[in-house]
């Protein structure tokens, strides 16, 4: 062809370097994920009550499951009936069913493709953040844990700095700073390093105020705590020991109570599975806690907490007997909480026990009281459980304040 | 670096200007391009993005992963991709063989002519600039410098709006439009004559009033270009965000053509790439060989023997296509139609019997939910429903037809999916979801009107 401008040839170069240096599809495929996280909790109300993130209490992370997020356009509506072109050896009136697209060829890349499919991912989040999350979400006070007066354990705490010291204890970094200086000081020739320069971080002994606590797990294992029931148990003890922990740390521990008309202590592996027959006397469990906070447990070195879940039938004559317990407990924990899992669907705080917590709660005793009768009433009792909490919590110390 | 492609870079750099000159011989016409090899990596990201650099959104990096994963189960591979423009832009992978380049090669000449010749292509151009590449890069950089201003989530929430909107343009208007008249002119009366002008000439009689000039409503007619009316008459969006919509919407004038001519675009540069070959006599025997084995795999329906895909190969169809308009018309009626047409046309007026039989194009229809209990029925179509079904998917840049109707004195939006043009409402889920992302810049009530399934009136609105 005949062209008058006077054309530059074309030319081939070599890819620039940093082409692998950085992705940008992976760049926004990180933001992706946050707002999928952001998404998530959102909807952790909801998705706590899932039966698969209780499954594993003991978990450090649980995995979720979720959708790619979809970048929405305009777009016809999907279930009326459509036709289209296709390729292929097909004859008039065959029917098939859909299988397996194939993918496109590339090419000139256009701006269409909306890259929704089928592809799932797994989301694997921590349960401390999905704690932590739901406090924020839920505007959960930070409770602050008991303090008592009596010193407990003495703490090796980092303090300053010793010329003598064991080699592993040696500080490098101060070391090589006393060097430095050293030197400078010094007229021309210093040597590089001396003894002098040495530095070891020194350790001192340091007591701590104890601030650990106990909190006892009673289950109501009789014949009327159906499976259930006694999931929706479950599912209140993890979450309501998840908020716990964050509170205490690892310095929470956990005890695990079953009862009919006797009461025994668990492992935790153990307590889920228990199934027992038998009538149901609530003051043999209240009476073993009684004795294990007493002997393993002992005020002022612990924060008690007790969480109690049945259906809240209990023998009659067992009811004096209870509310004395019970009123014992009282004051020794910061909190007892009664997680009622009535037989009846429309019935709450009506049983005995409930009844029982109920007085309490009106005494100004550090209690409460919450009604579940399927997963979602789950969430509602856990964030009632620690915004009274919070308030039994200011009310204790008035309490205790006031009898001192 | 050198060793990843021991077949050399001097050897295909060799190659490039015989082809080149072969091509000019054969009576492609191109501006020059600039080839470069790139990684893999790099270049799924292009695929990906449209745009060697483009602006960040979130969305990328889904279609980045769908990529990924269809690139690990071998579903796809690219071979190059060319930005056209002056210099023209092309990108070759450094994994393929000495062979595959040098086909690539070709196929990008083809390209080439394709865009510098091609009406629609060259009306773009003219308006976006033949720098795409680098202005493209210019635009992520301000809206990067639009993130550390404002904060990703503000120019998120607009990119989301804006991104959204990204097909519904108008490309009959130029892309530097002015804005609406703000007032209609009023039509200069007839002038008296006869009883009217004696009447008007008797004493104490005062001249009627001139009619008044009136407020032009806003649009004035149904407005499809989306992007710039938010971009324009959004009652309170800030400068910048304005700034956004238009560089989305320059982005979309210019991938439009890419959009509306793929069929004639790829066809015609597997067509040339098939014949450069051919002729280069220059190229060992087994490079040939290789290459055409490549050049088969692009050109394959994605269905064969008994099998259907619910799809096209754009590749194999245009290719088909040329091949016959060439053998039977001539080069020079070729060149012409490259010139003149896109894919609408294209399909129109040159996809005939005998040739929707040799690609084996088939009619189908898909009943019941399109996921579990879906039924694909081969229907018994003639060549015209064969024509209008192929190139339905084109029309509106592929988009659902929703248009701004109205602007409210309160500043609250109107808009209107043309149902009878499209045949059946809006998928209304999806619908509410972005009249939200465009609540969020439009900050003034939105509605939509659509119908639903039943074809009953519906009108989405937010808040």
């Amino acid at each position: 062809m005949n062209r008058s401008d006077p054309r530059q040839p074309s030319n081939l170069a070599q890819a620039h370097h940093w082409y692998d240096l950085f992705s940008r599809g992976a760049r926004d495929w990180l933001r992706h994920n946050d707002k999928v996280r952001s998404a998530v909790r959102e909807q952790l109300p909801e998705m706590i009550a899932g039966s698969d993130i209780l499954s594993r209490p003991a978990g450090r992370t649980v995995r979720i499951p979720v959708h790619f997020l979809e970048h929405y356009r305009f777009r016809l509506n999907p279930s009326a009936e459509h036709s289209g072109v296709g390729q292929g050896g097909g004859q008039p009136n065959d029917v098939y069913r859909p299988g397996q697209a194939e993918g496109d060829q590339g090419g000139q890349a256009g701006a269409g493709g909306n890259g929704d499919g089928e592809l799932r991912f797994l989301l694997e989040l921590r349960i401390e953040d999905i704690v932590d999350w739901i406090w924020e979400e839920l505007h959960l006070p930070d409770l602050k844990p008991r303090v008592s007066d009596a010193l407990r354990d003495e703490d090796l705490v980092r303090e300053g700095w010793s010329r003598h010291g064991p080699n592993a204890r040696l500080d490098r970094r101060r070391t090589l700073k006393e060097a430095i200086k050293r030197r400078h000081a010094q007229a021309e020739g210093a040597t590089p390093f001396s003894d002098e320069d040495l530095r070891f971080r020194q350790l001192a002994r340091r007591q701590r105020p104890a601030t650990d606590a106990v909190v006892a797990l009673v289950l109501d294992v009789s014949g009327s705590m159906d499976e259930e029931r006694r999931k929706l148990a479950k599912s209140f003890f993890f979450w309501a020991i998840q908020g716990l922990r964050r509170q205490y740390g690892n310095a929470l521990e956990i005890l695990f109570i079953a009862h009919t008309s006797e009461a025994w202590e668990f492992t935790e592996e153990q307590f889920f599975q228990v199934a027992a027959t038998g009538g149901t006397a609530a003051s043999s469990a209240f009476k073993l806690v009684l004795d294990i906070f007493a002997q393993r447990y002992p005020a002022g070195r612990y924060n008690h907490y007790l969480f109690y879940a049945s259906d809240g039938e209990n023998f009659a004559d067992d009811q004096a007997l209870a509310e004395n317990l019970l009123c014992k407990l009282g004051d020794i924990v910061n909190f007892m909480g009664f997680v009622e899992t009535p037989q009846n669907p429309h019935e709450s705080g009506l049983s005995e026990t409930g009844r029982l917590f109920r007085a309490l709660e009106s005494r100004n005793y550090p209690a409460g009281t919450y009604t579940i009768h399927d997963r979602g009433d789950v969430w509602d009792a856990v964030r009632r459980f620690f915004q009274l909490q919070a308030r039994a919590e200011a009310g204790t110390e008035v309490r205790h304040a006031s009898r001192e | 670096m050198q060793a990843e492609n021991e077949w050399g870079l001097e050897q295909l750099t060799r190659h490039i200007q015989k082809i080149e000159t072969l091509a000019t011989r054969n009576g492609l016409d191109f501006h020059p391009v600039d080839f470069e090899l790139v990684p893999n990596t790099f270049m799924m990201e292009v695929a990906v993005y449209g745009l060697p650099i483009r602006m960040p959104h979130w969305s990328f990096g889904v279609r980045y992963i769908h990529q990924q994963v269809q690139h690990r189960m071998g579903g796809s591979h690219i071979f190059e991709v060319v930005f056209p423009g002056n210099p023209n832009r092309a990108y070759l992978v450094t994994d393929n063989g000495l062979a595959q380049n040098t086909l690539v090669t070709a196929h990008v000449l083809g390209h080439a002519d394709f865009s510098k010749n091609n009406a629609l292509f060259a009306r773009m151009q003219q308006q976006v600039g033949y720098h795409i590449v680098t202005e493209a890069a210019e635009r992520a950089r301000s809206i990067q410098d639009a993130i550390e201003e404002h904060g990703l989530r503000r120019v998120e929430m607009v990119l989301d709006a804006a991104l959204a909107l990204e097909q519904h343009i108008d490309v009959d208007h130029p892309i530097h439009r002015p804005d609406y008249p703000l007032y209609i002119e009023p039509v200069p009366g007839r002038k008296a004559t006869g009883f009217r002008a004696r009447y008007a000439g008797l004493p104490g009689e005062e001249p009627p009033p001139a009619p008044q000039r009136r407020r032009a409503p806003i649009p004035p007619q149904p407005e499809s270009d989306l992007l710039w009316f938010t971009a324009r008459y959004a009652p309170d969006m800030e400068g910048w965000e304005r700034d956004i919509f238009l560089a989305v919407r320059e982005e979309s004038f210019y991938f439009y053509p890419v959009f509306a001519c793929q069929i004639m675009n790829e066809g015609w540069a597997s067509y040339w790439h098939a014949r450069l070959l051919r002729e280069a006599d220059f190229l060992p025997n087994d490079l040939y060989v290789d290459a055409i084995k490549s050049h088969s795999d692009v050109i394959r329906p994605f269905a064969t023997g008994r099998d259907i895909a619910l799809g096209i190969n754009p590749y194999h169809i245009g290719f088909t296509m040329w091949e016959q308009i060439i053998e039977k018309e001539g080069l020079e009626s070729a060149l012409r139609i490259r010139a003149e047409e896109d894919d609408c046309s294209f399909i129109r007026n040159h996809l005939d019997d005998g040739l929707a039989e040799k690609l084996q194009l088939l009619s189908y229809r898909i009943s019941g939910d399109s996921r579990a209990g879906a039924r694909v029925r081969i229907e018994d179509a003639d060549i015209a429903t064969l024509r209008e079904q192929l190139i339905a998917p084109k029309f509106n840049f592929g988009a659902p037809h929703v248009q701004a109707v109205g602007l409210g004195n309160d500043g609250s939006l109107t808009l209107r999916h043309d149902h009878a043009t499209d045949g059946c409402g809006l998928d209304l889920d999806r619908a509410q979801k972005v009249l939200e992302y465009i609540a969020l810049v439009w900050r003034r009530p939105i509605t939509l009107e659509t119908v639903d399934g039943n074809g009953n009136p519906k009108i989405l609105t937010h808040p």
